[in-house]
């Protein structure tokens, strides 16, 4: 099982950008103990959307060759609160990308209204100066991210 | 009309204040990006994507932080940089100070060489054309 954290892309542009929505429910077993008084979207889980979003644009970048990790949160700012029937919307720019790296620059989005900004960094492991062998398969793009990952990069089924 | 030295190093403190959320007093021109300031292996990365956007420049991989020295035993022997290793390194970075490190190129100490003004050094250099 994968933890996916959008729900469909919305626009997707290869190498530049991409906006993915994520509709909150209570359905969600997580926001059942997440604060006692009222049940609130978690922010780490936020900013691992905007990851989702970005490291997937990053990692389509590459035809999903490299391995794309997140491995650095430059910024996280988010002002408000997230709760259950909230539609957030993560859009992201690769601001860098080279052979050992990528950095994105994301906004967040509640209703429609920004709330958030966020910059990351992903690292192309298997480029790491030390020289460390992260292995011959895919972790991070595996076949099943892959065909979670297919309506996103098909379309509308006609 | 093209940045003064002054103008370099005041952008370059705030690339390192913002890439590595360091108080902007330790971010003087012997400090050391990670003994001094904190810096981690991925840091390194952040730094060259935010010079490149803040000077317009290119940065080609290993060319401010070299890469594959300590991975190559023709260059370290015994925990130190070889006589070929050294000069290699020098080579490489002509913008980093090597006067302490050459006397004893313990590959420990190898930090040591990037420095704030190793990176200033580097940018002015680059800038010059």
């Amino acid at each position: 099982m994968r933890w996916i954290w959008i729900d469909r892309f919305i626009d997707f542009q290869p190498m530049k950008s991409a906006t993915a929505i994520k509709n909150v429910s209570l359905a969600e077993e997580h926001l059942h103990d997440h604060w006692d008084a009222y049940p609130v979207m978690p922010f780490s889980l936020m900013i691992e959307g905007m990851a989702q979003t970005g490291g997937i644009l990053v990692g389509h970048a590459r035809d999903f060759k490299e391995k794309v990790i997140l491995a650095k949160i430059g910024l996280a700012e988010i002002d408000e609160l997230v709760l259950p029937g909230d539609q957030l919307k993560y859009h992201t720019e690769i601001t860098h990308i080279s052979e050992a790296a990528a950095a994105i620059e994301g906004v967040i989005s509640k209703n429609g209204r920004e709330i958030g900004r966020v910059e990351l960094i992903f690292s192309h492991i298997d480029r790491n100066v030390s020289g460390r062998d992260f292995g011959k398969g895919n972790f991070v793009f595996t076949d099943q991210f892959r065909r979670l990952l297919a309506p996103f990069t098909r379309g509308p089924i006609s | 009309m093209p940045m003064t030295r002054d103008d370099i190093s005041e952008k370059v403190r705030e690339t390192l204040v913002d890439a590595l959320g360091a108080d902007e007093e330790d971010v003087t021109p012997q400090a050391t990006l990670t003994g001094d300031l904190g810096a981690e292996s991925i840091d390194f990365l952040d730094i060259v994507f935010r010079l490149e956007k803040t000077f317009g420049i290119k940065i080609p991989r290993g060319e401010l932080f070299p890469d594959n020295i300590l991975n190559n035993p023709e260059y370290v022997s015994n925990g130190k940089l070889t006589e070929v290793g050294l000069a290699t390194l020098k080579e490489r970075m002509p913008h980093a100070d090597f006067t302490g490190f050459e006397q004893d190129p313990d590959i420990n100490k190898m930090a040591e060489l990037f420095k704030v003004e190793t990176i200033v050094n580097y940018v002015a250099a680059k800038l010059a054309g």
